[in-house]
């Protein structure tokens, strides 16, 4: 009798314990769910008539970024003229200087 | 410059002008909404850093097998546009980041690879600026080690768990999307064009003003 009683609450607590961590469980995954990163998009798709709310304002990324994209490419150019320009009135002053000392 | 050089700077200089356009006209992206259109100018950039050292990496490559100068200042102009245009990828892409995944940098390996080859860039520049006799060679070898880095960039977006979109995304836009991207990629290589030639240029003004010093000196 005390046996089958032992055998009895040793079942129970098995059960009880496997419940718990059945619990534990299903009450970490919404939190290990928000802490994977999201999945990336595989497909650009254009927006419909209802357009979902922003939640960070775009206009001023979306400005920020052309603006340093036609900025950083215009001063690149802006200084590869000047070097180039630099360099190249150098060439002539020098080209001189040779000219007229292989007259003298 | 050689004659193609000015109609070409016009119609590239036509085409940024008319992008714009183009991009406000293209319809906002069903989840990233407006930012999304930072992609127009995102991507070209990106594909302008991926073949900036493809070309500076063969330049080099060459360099070390023939040994000659103009290979080396090829390679030297392409390291140049490496940072210029990795630059520019570098900041649009978390300015596009921000809004679309809610965080200005994650460290996956496309943002990282990326990273890592801007440096390269960077590295390549300052060995040859300060690295003194004998820094054409270091720089070249630093060079292969660039152009190795693209296809991992490339491919890690398909490869490795991250959240910036893979490269398929291209292939599928659809034309409302894909005309203003494709006319973009076109202005950027048209520009990737004139900055090489005018880069190059400035190396070949370079070489002759040290042989006009030396001529002078003699």
């Amino acid at each position: 009798m005390l046996r089958s009683m032992s055998s009895c609450l040793t079942f129970v607590r098995r059960v009880l314990v496997v419940a718990a961590a059945l619990l534990i469980l299903a009450g970490s995954a919404p939190a290990l769910a928000q802490s994977q990163p999201p999945q990336p998009q595989d497909e650009f798709k254009p927006v419909g008539n209802n357009p979902a709310p922003e939640q960070i304002p775009a206009a001023p990324l979306l400005i920020g970024a052309y603006i340093v994209v036609l900025g950083g490419l215009f001063f690149y150019v802006l200084s590869l003229s000047r070097r180039l320009g630099a360099v190249q009135q150098d060439v002539q002053r020098l080209e001189g200087e040779l000219k007229r000392r292989g007259r003298g | 410059m050689p004659k193609w050089f000015s109609p070409t700077a016009i119609l590239c200089g036509l085409m940024f002008v008319v992008s714009p356009v183009l991009i406000a006209r293209s319809p906002d992206e069903s989840a990233m909404g407006m930012v999304y259109k930072i992609y127009y100018y995102h991507m070209p950039s990106a594909w302008m850093f991926l073949l900036a050292p493809l070309v500076c990496g063969v330049s080099s490559a060459l360099f070390l097998a023939r040994g000659r100068a103009e290979d080396d200042r090829r390679a030297w102009a392409a390291a140049e546009l490496t940072v210029l245009f990795g630059a520019l990828t570098l900041i649009t892409g978390p300015l596009w980041a921000r809004r679309a995944w809610g965080t200005w940098w994650v460290w996956d390996a496309r943002l990282t690879s990326s990273l890592v080859g801007w440096m390269i860039g960077w590295a390549y520049l300052i060995l040859r600026r300060y690295g003194g006799p004998g820094s054409d060679k270091l720089a070249a070898g630093v060079a292969l080690f660039g152009a190795v880095n693209v296809p991992f960039i490339f491919i890690s977006v398909n490869y490795w768990r991250t959240i910036h979109p893979p490269t398929t995304v291209v292939p599928r836009l659809p034309v409302s999307m894909g005309v203003p991207l494709w006319f973009c990629v076109t202005a950027f290589l048209l520009l990737f064009i004139l900055l090489m030639t005018m880069r190059l240029r400035l190396e070949v003004a370079r070489t002759r003003l040290d042989a006009l010093y030396v001529a002078l000196d003699e």
